[in-house]
């Protein structure tokens, strides 16, 4: 009896553990060089193309509802003529030690073994309490059943769930690209190649501001750049260890911008 | 206890009497009150509940950063009033303090019926409220299982223990009273009261075993109402958010429940006394005791929530510094703070005067008051933290939409309905412990009737 207890006391732990992916092949991580992004927000725009997201209108934006599951902040500094605008670009940061995580009571969010956070619709019962936690502020949820108008439902991403309402949903860094890459890499017993997996966002970004791929592999794209100098992540302070690594803009006087 | 009595020589016999009678001569005005309560509970709860669930939750004021609103603060306010009942019968049973014993009866029911409140307030809440059988843990063949690290799930256990327990301690203690209005009453009420009295006869075994039960009860209650209430806390406290994320949350909600339950009962024996014409039971004694009370309360209630600002302000990180300015000097909020300050605060000092204790209209006044700033701070709490999380980007202000606001006035309703049946259908004085307090039977000259 008490070994059936520990077993399940075991695989409950799991779910929570810190570094839980550390034993599994991957990490998967998106380096954010804010020094290039200029806030075309075409990012955004993939995104719900890609992640059949809801397009709420006017009202829904000035009601705060909207969906976009990645925002472009922008700050503006200084008066004119000496304006400065700063740009980034916030996602889910799939924490290791995610705060929405242990708010669930249903663990329909959970992580994964590729240190994903990842979100069960299914599952959701709707308490909030995944969102409220979140310092990042990036989870949204369903308030209505948003129904896209007519020719528009066919454009649906068939390898997306249609959310209905009262569900929570976020970033996922597209993880149906993610499965897709990672089983044809197991037909042909490899590891996934760096590259190979193009989130949505990381695919339309015209100035390469975005980068995706393995942490676990210390020669992919975002190893190198999550070694670089102006490496941060948002509020490091709170410890939630997110996997999304932004780096800094160097504002200089206008002759030299980074090493 | 002769020295302690709160009650007037009273016959035994016209205790039964007028406790029965309580139940049975209904006058116009109490069909009156519960008619309008029924309604209130239909137009102002159901109906706009059943629009939620049907639109989704969409029709409420709930935006991005701001995902709990007026339905969680209700659910505190809710579970805050069900704190005093049970667990200051629990308390005052154990320490034999005799002035508990002409009002508990319909402390402890008021414990019940705002347990009820406060938990359909949960599935008010819900996003997808048909769901809500999976927060509880049965075995199921797609192997799910619960969160047990989630204070969530904390509350769903503390709370369903709680409102059974209390439930439970209710029954027991009533009884051997469910067993003399058995034997006085006639009709559909003896069928009722015969199953409910269990065969209660009164013999010295049985007795033996009831207070055995209760105090047991008892003993189990106390702590387990200090838990519940630090659980309901540790949904907010174990955030990261600023203004919900505080140390002191426990105690702060367990002080803030028992002063606004404890306001809660003097509001309650107030109107009681009045609708019932039980003034000879609940004395001007009682309202004296229940007024230190309430100062004590005060004044425990007050130094937490200096403390906290303090600690707030003294630290100097700007989210905590944010979240104080919004709260205490941000229109429309501040003017709620400081009249919570007014009625929490400052006007319960008016009760160290032995004659505001014994008056029923100042009474009223700063009970009615406390219970008003409680619900403030809930709503504070929560309506200001959240709009104002880590993102000055996404910060928003959250305004309650008129459904939510309609479904906080039908909870009300409800209350009010689930205690107006209550008094009919169940004794709502102890009988015999206000027999207790007598003392010595005495015969008068008319005699026994």
């Amino acid at each position: 009896m008490s070994s059936i207890f520990k077993r399940i006391k075991d695989k409950l732990a799991d779910y929570r553990r810190p570094g839980y992916y550390k034993e599994f092949d991957y990490h998967w991580a998106i380096v954010v060089d804010i020094d290039r992004c200029n806030g075309c927000e075409a990012c955004v725009v993939a995104c719900y193309a890609e992640n059949n997201i809801p397009v709420v209108g006017k009202k829904g934006c000035d009601d705060a509802r909207i969906f976009n599951w990645i925002r472009i902040e922008k700050y503006i500094e200084g008066e004119y003529p000496d304006v400065r605008v700063k740009f980034i670009p916030i996602m889910c940061q799939q924490c290791d030690r995610a705060p929405c995580e242990i708010g669930c009571p249903v663990y329909a969010t959970y992580h994964n073994q590729d240190g994903l956070n990842v979100q069960v619709y299914n599952r959701c019962v709707g308490t909030f309490t995944c969102a409220t936690y979140c310092p990042y502020d990036v989870r949204r949820f369903n308030w209505f059943t948003y129904k896209p108008d007519k020719p528009l439902d066919e454009q649906l991403n068939p390898d997306v769930t249609v959310r209905e309402m009262g569900v929570m949903e976020k970033c996922t860094f597209c993880i149906q690209r993610i499965r897709y890459a990672k089983d044809a890499a197991k037909d042909e017993e490899r590891r996934v190649r760096d590259g190979e997996i193009k989130p949505a966002c990381v695919q339309s970004c015209p100035t390469g501001a975005l980068t995706f791929g393995d942490l676990k592999d210390p020669n992919s794209e975002v190893s190198r750049l999550a070694r670089s100098r102006r490496r941060y992540r948002v509020f490091e302070e709170l410890n939630a260890d997110p996997s999304v690594i932004y780096l800094k803009r160097v504002m200089g006087n206008g002759k030299r911008s980074h090493d | 206890m002769g020295s302690d009595r709160t009650i007037e020589q009273i016959p035994y016999e016209d205790v039964n009497a007028d406790v029965v009678r309580t139940m049975t001569e209904t006058g116009r005005l109490y069909y009156i009150f519960l008619f309008l309560s029924m309604a209130g509970v239909v137009v102002l709860w159901g109906l706009p509940w059943a629009y939620q669930i049907y639109t989704g939750q969409g029709v409420t004021g709930l935006q991005t950063p701001a995902f709990w609103g007026i339905y969680l603060a209700n659910f505190i306010f809710w579970i805050g009033i069900s704190h005093s009942g049970t667990l200051l019968s629990a308390i005052l049973f154990i320490t034999q303090t005799p002035w508990r014993r002409s009002i508990y009866r319909s402390a402890e029911a008021m414990t019940f019926f705002s347990v009820m409140t406060a938990s359909i307030f949960v599935f008010v809440h819900m996003g997808r409220p048909w769901n809500f059988y999976w927060t509880v843990p049965y075995p199921n063949q797609r192997g799910l299982w619960l969160n047990f690290m989630s204070p969530l799930m904390f509350d769903v256990f503390a709370i369903s223990t709680y409102a059974t327990s209390s439930m439970i301690f209710l029954y027991f203690g009533s009884i051997p009273d469910l067993a003399a209005v058995r034997d006085r009453v006639k009709g559909w009420r003896k069928e009722v009261y015969t199953v409910l009295s269990l065969g209660w006869r009164g013999t010295d075994a049985e007795w033996h075993w009831l207070t055995k039960a209760y105090t047991f009860f008892a003993v189990f209650i106390i702590p387990l109402a200090v838990s519940v209430h630090s659980i309901v806390s540790w949904d907010f406290a174990l955030s990261k958010v600023p203004g919900l994320s505080k140390t002191i949350f426990a105690p702060y909600f367990v002080v803030g429940a028992i002063y606004s339950g404890s306001a809660g009962i003097v509001t309650l024996m107030i109107f009681l006394r009045r609708g019932l014409k039980i003034e000879k039971y609940i004395t001007k004694t009682h309202f004296d005791k229940l007024g230190m009370l309430l100062v004590v309360m005060s004044l425990i209630w007050s130094y937490i929530n200096v403390v906290e600002v303090f600690t707030g302000w003294y630290a100097d990180t700007s989210f905590e510094t944010e979240s104080l300015r919004y709260r205490m000097f941000t229109p429309p909020f501040s003017y709620m703070y400081w009249l919570m300050i007014f009625t929490n605060t400052v006007m319960p000092l008016f009760l160290i005067f032995r004659k505001v204790r014994r008056s029923m209209a100042p009474a009223l006044i700063i009970s009615l008051g406390i219970n008003v700033g409680m619900w403030i701070e809930r709503y504070l709490i929560i309506a200001t933290s959240l709009p104002r999380k880590f993102h000055p980007y996404m910060w928003n202000d959250y305004i309650p939409s008129l459904v939510e606001i309609s479904i906080t006035l039908g909870s009300f309703c409800f209350f009010t309905m689930m205690f107006l049946m209550f008094v009919k259908l169940w004794p709502s004085v102890s009988i015999y412990e206000v027999k207790e307090d007598i003392g010595i039977p005495f015969r008068t000259k008319k005699g026994h009737h």
